[in-house]
């Protein structure tokens, strides 16, 4: 049973208690304590259920190592499962429930499992569920996800806030321990930029649970001074609750900041993900304490033995009253000494190694401890609780020499350096066979693209493991107690039955034990790699911090090779889970995605407009009414447009200034017409290929004056086609004396369209818009109605129409002073929708509808504008190809059902014959499809082999359901073919 | 002449700095050969010398900045703009060079106080501790394109496309709440 002691307690304020539950269960602890001490300072022990077991869990360590006690924390919209309590900080009102459990902790159903855990190997899912093939996706993996997972996922949206900060540094240490403070101290001393970051809520590391002296001081006293030091250099910034999450190429460095976790909901954004340039990062992360490989070692009350030392000291919390030691080396003869100073009993330490002679092994005798020579751990009795170790030689099969009573065992199987920041990025690591652990090889450093190291490991990090190491390491004076060699345990006993290995774990947290990784070697895996992924062995959210090294040691055994040459599964960041709300952080909401509004957006919105998005624009695709669809809407706009008058936002086509001695020769090469000869204060449509021959954009040119074009492109393709240019203007032809600016943004740009437009535009008076003055493809500047305005004759509609542009600043005003000026003819907005439907009775072509990346302005009938004067053009030579000039391409026509319907969009005409897949043999396509409100029937483009040519012939298009669309070609302009309508 | 509106209307926010739409401001984009005398002379009229790499000058109450290494964004007043570009545009007419009256394509903004730069540095990829004051640097604030330079010691000026300004004033706002301050 564990308890809070009455005094002591590093990090706790006992005159601050915090009030929290555990499975509904009211508990208190102290500002302080984490979850995880709190919980175990209130007597619990059994915590949690594993993964595929069900077997009953508590704590085995007290940071971030630990696999078994993971919390769904909070409740409703802050519930959050998979929080690990030895990390998590104790706050006021914390909820915390146990996970992987049903219908309660103490009464598990699942653990039916655990008792027929024989059938469950390694390979399990893999071997049971190979067939029926269908059974996999329908049965077999729906029963599986619902019961595999741990915690809960909150259904409710997060309220709270997170962020990102960039930042930048020369060096960045990862650690607060003995060794990141005085790397920092020594780096910032010379002058450098420096940022340390320490992934708890306090510093020091280990070191002054330990203990030891430091330049003569106690190691607390030391790290206050070394703090108080680096807080007051300008050129150092400090932070606490922050993990270095990891560590990528060129010195980016993603740090985790826990701003507010220890306190919700008080307005401070939750996390903050640190995106961080380093010219340097020391990895100061310290090492992690190894579990031995004995059965039961995953009773509740088996934990490292450094954890119980941490309990006690960090925390006044008493992991048992008898803590039996299991150890292969001198450190965890610390926690023997721990209990013993916390007036607890330590009834035996069995030590696997032969001969015991190490200093801390003799304090701990003279105080009267039995210290055992060359024994291991059999098996620990109990089930939700140690009762009981029964005692072995290590060197036999587990044949029980005593029983002692205890209620915790504290095992250590050494330590392993935390190499993962360090190997991120490709740093290598040695196998140390004196202190059985990989650790940084300091020749073989990741490195920055200049060759030089972009980290380097420190103090335990680096495997100077002692205090006496790690300042030597560092320039520190060290007085500690010496360590005999440790001897590498990594099955206890060495010769342990296969009863016994069965129940000696690995991974707590994905239930991996002793016998499913020799499995897996005698099954033939032969690569770390493969054996991960097959047992799961390092695979949970701990991502193997106990595991692996004793797991890959196994391995190698079982292999009969030299772990060396086994290796280690590859160090993937993050170091510990990060939490999505950091990684996604501002971007939610209305900031999810930037949201590109032209002038006119608020009255669009505010008239109810149903958006298309276009890009990142929205545009209205109608205006509908109230009570009326879409389709109505449409219908209405266009009708009204074709007989009235409509206003198109048009804001969103590109608009880019071409300037320059070589501007006409430069536009000549980008459009496929001539674009030199156009006369000042004209109009030309022009279209542009890319290098392959194909059709990329197509927009009005117009000519401001002897040096200077404006360059329509489409709504989408304005930031494609400005650095277009400015690509073959930089790459290609840096001498030509061009200038270009992409002026998108500048204007508003309204289209005002039908038979009355010019009526409006004259009600708002000041330019003289007649056909005399302003005919089809001109452009005329001047000011209308009280706005500078540049105004184009220019026409996608087929009717009588000008597009204005006015400063954007303007647009609102111009807009609404357009539809004011325009009630009196019958002027009514219209949308995307009614564009497409008019520009396609028109026969026009849309690039995106009738172009897909795959067709050339030939394919379009688009050869009148191709000019055959030029030498060349971009495209020229790719069109000439064999493919590009073959007689029967798909080309351009009109399509008609005949009984007058829509055609479904995308369907294909089919020809005599099948393929060699046996699909039926095509010959053509739709690309755009409508109901023509001005023609009463269906219209449709589409692309046909020999198209033109077979005017009048009738193509069946199957559809849906078996049905069969009778569809003649048609000239593709349905409406006004002499364009009369527009020249008037 | 109607009356013209920026794209937020001088919207302002205070958390623990304050975030503010600038409201109408004249810009001007000139595109030239930087080293060509006739620029310098151009501009020598309005005080304002050619800025060096990165750098922005200033006189007479507007701002020159070096935008790459031919294009100069001249920040003024609203009104002034069209005739700053014509009369720029006479000056340069016989150089090869392109002045585009540019106001109404940007919204600007400014965040202000001693803590602006922890506003920024949620956004930007960039070293605002290490940023000169007047000095300019096109970069990007979470999804879009900025350009941006420190005006003055607490003050760092923005600018950014018209279209996504309400975007722009999205971020600066949620990153400037308070609690949120860095340091």
């Amino acid at each position: 049973m564990s308890t809070r002691l009455a005094k002591g307690g590093r990090l706790l304020d006992r005159s601050k208690p915090l009030n929290f539950t555990f499975n509904g269960t009211p508990l208190r602890g102290f500002l302080g304590d984490t979850l995880a001490s709190a919980l175990l300072g209130s007597g619990k022990t059994l915590l949690g259920r594993s993964f595929k077991y069900h077997r009953p869990r508590g704590l085995v360590a007290s940071g971030v190592e630990e696999p078994n006690v993971l919390v769904n924390l909070g409740r409703n919209a802050r519930l959050e499962p998979d929080q690990r309590a030895t990390t998590t900080e104790l706050f006021e009102g914390a909820e915390a429930a146990s996970q992987n459990h049903w219908p309660s902790l103490e009464f598990d159903i699942g653990e039916i499992n655990d008792k027929i855990s024989k059938l469950f190997p390694a390979g399990f899912y893999y071997k049971t569920f190979m067939a029926p093939k269908w059974a996999w996706k329908h049965l077999f993996e729906p029963v599986i996800r619902q019961a595999a997972g741990l915690g809960a996922a909150p259904k409710e949206a997060d309220p709270d806030r997170y962020e990102q900060t960039y930042a930048f540094c020369d060096v960045l240490v990862a650690g607060g321990g003995v060794a990141g403070l005085a790397a920092a101290l020594a780096e910032a001393k010379a002058g450098k930029r420096v940022m340390v970051m320490e992934q708890t809520a306090f510093w020091g590391g280990r070191a002054p649970v330990d203990g030891g002296t430091i330049d003569g001081l106690a190691p607390d006293e030391w790290v206050r001074n070394a703090i108080e030091a680096l807080e007051k250099m300008e050129n150092v910034q400090l932070f606490t609750r922050t993990m270095v999450s990891g560590l990528y190429n060129h010195g980016y460095v993603i740090g985790y900041q826990r701003v507010a976790d220890h306190t919700p909901g008080d307005g401070r954004p939750r996390h903050r993900l640190w995106r961080i340039r380093a010219g340097l990062v020391i990895t100061a992360t310290g090492a992690l304490e190894r579990p031995l490989a004995f059965a039961g070692n995953d009773v509740p009350g088996v934990m490292l033995a450094s954890a119980v030392r941490d309990y006690l000291v960090n925390w006044a919390v008493s992991p048992g009253d008898r803590v039996v030691i299991v150890t292969n080396n001198d450190d965890a003869y610390r926690t023997a000494l721990a209990v013993l100073d916390a007036g607890l009993s330590v009834p035996v330490v069995i030590d696997a190694r032969d001969s015991v002679t190490g200093a801390l092994p003799m304090a701990v005798k003279a105080r009267g401890v039995r210290v055992l020579e060359g024994r291991g751990v059999a098996k620990v009795l109990g089930r939700k609780a140690v009762t009981g170790v029964e005692i072995c030689a290590q060197a036999g099969e587990g044949g029980v020499i005593e029983t002692v009573a205890c209620d915790c065992v504290a095992m250590s199987g050494g330590w392993s350096p935390v190499v993962h920041l360090f190997s991120h990025v490709g740093g290598k690591l040695i196998w140390d066979e004196a202190g059985a652990m990989f650790r940084p090889d300091a020749t073989r450093p990741p490195i920055k693209a200049d060759g030089t190291a972009l980290a380097r490991a420190v103090g335990a990090a680096n495997g100077a493991l002692t205090l006496d190491a790690l300042c030597a390491e560092a320039g520190l004076a060290a007085q500690v107690e010496p360590e005999a060699p440790l001897a590498p345990v990594w099955v206890m006993p060495a010769g342990a039955k296969e009863a016994l290995k069965f129940k000696a774990f690995l991974d707590y947290q994905n239930d991996v034990k002793v016998s499913d990784v020799q499995l897996a070697a005698r099954e033939g895996y032969t690569s770390v790699e493969h054996t991960k992924r097959y047992t799961t062995l390092g695979m949970a959210s701990d991502q193997g911090k106990l595991s692996n090294i004793n797991g890959l040691a196994i391995l190698s055994d079982a292999l009969g090779q030299a772990i060396p040459q086994t290796g280690t599964t590859t160090f993937r960041p993050p170091y510990t889970p990060i939490s999505f709300g950091a990684v996604a952080a501002e971007a939610k909401g209305e900031i999810f995605q930037p949201l590109r509004r032209t002038p006119m957006h608020g009255w669009h919105e505010a008239k109810g407009a149903h958006w298309e998005p276009v890009g990142l624009w929205r545009r209205p695709y109608c205006y509908p009414r109230s009570g009326e669809s879409h389709r109505d809407a449409v219908n209405r706009e266009i009708t009204n447009t074709r007989t009235n008058v409509g206003l198109l936002d048009a804001s969103t086509l590109g608009k880019i200034v071409v300037k320059g001695p070589d501007a006409g020769r430069f536009l000549d090469m980008l459009y496929t017409g001539m674009m030199s000869t156009l006369p000042v204060g004209k109009c030309r449509y022009g279209i542009m290929c890319n290098e392959n021959g194909f059709l990329m954009d197509d927009g009005v040119v117009v000519r401001l004056s002897e040096d200077s074009w404006l360059c329509h492109t489409t709504s989408g393709g304005a930031e494609h086609i400005h650095a277009w240019m400015e690509d073959w203007l930089q790459c290609e032809w840096w001498d030509w004396k061009v200038y270009t600016a992409n002026l998108t943004e500048q204007y508003a740009q309204v289209a005002v369209v039908g038979p009355k437009a010019r009526a409006v535009l004259e009600k708002l008076g000041g330019m003289d818009v007649s056909k005399e003055a302003l005919p089809f493809m001109s452009l005329a500047e001047g000011t209308l109605g009280g706005f500078p305005a540049r105004v184009f004759r220019i026409s996608f509609s087929g009717e009588l129409s000008y597009e204005i542009a006015v400063p954007a600043n303007m647009g609102l005003a111009f807009w609404e002073a357009l539809n004011a000026a325009g009630a009196e003819f019958g002027a009514m907005p219209y949308g995307t929708e009614a564009l497409h439907v008019m520009r396609a009775e028109k026969g026009f072509i849309m690039i995106g509808d009738e172009t897909d990346g795959t067709v050339i302005p030939q394919d379009l009938n688009l050869g009148w504008a191709i000019s055959k004067k030029k030498d060349d053009y971009l495209g020229k030579r790719a069109q000439a190809r064999v493919e590009m000039a073959r007689p029967d391409r798909w080309r351009l026509v009109g399509l008609e059902t005949i009984d007058g319907t829509v055609l479904p969009d995308g369907v294909y005409a089919v020809a005599e014959g099948h393929n060699a897949n046996g699909q039926r043999n095509t010959q053509g396509r739709v690309t755009s499809t409508y109901w023509s409100p001005t023609l009463k029937k269906g219209i449709a483009m589409g692309l046909v082999v020999n198209g033109p040519e077979r005017m009048g012939e009738v193509l069946d298009f199957p559809g849906d359901g078996g049905g069969v669309h009778k569809v003649k070609i048609v000239d593709p302009c349905f409406y006004d073919k002499e364009g009369e309508k527009a020249n008037v | 002449m109607s009356e013209a509106m920026s794209a937020l209307k001088g919207e302002t926010h205070t958390g623990f700095a304050t975030v503010a739409e600038a409201g109408l401001t004249g810009m001007v984009t000139i595109r030239a050969d930087l080293a060509d005398p006739a620029l310098a002379a151009a501009l020598a009229p309005l005080g304002l010398t050619v800025p060096a790499l990165r750098q922005v000058t200033a006189a007479g109450g507007r701002s020159l900045g070096w935008m790459s290494p031919d294009e100069l964004l001249l920040v003024c007043g609203y009104d002034e703009a069209p005739g700053l570009a014509a009369t720029l545009a006479t000056a340069l007419a016989e150089s090869h060079a392109l002045v585009v009256n540019v106001s109404d394509m940007r919204a600007r903004f400014t965040v202000s106080g001693a803590k602006a730069r922890e506003v920024m540095m949620k956004l930007c990829p960039l070293d605002f501790a290490t940023l000169p004051v007047m000095e300019m640097r096109r970069t990007r604030a979470a999804q879009v394109a900025v350009a941006l330079w420190r005006s003055g010691a607490d003050e760092i000026s923005l600018v950014c496309f018209r279209s996504v300004a309400t975007y722009v004033m999205g971020l600066l706002e949620v990153s400037s709440r308070r609690g949120g301050e860095i340091f």
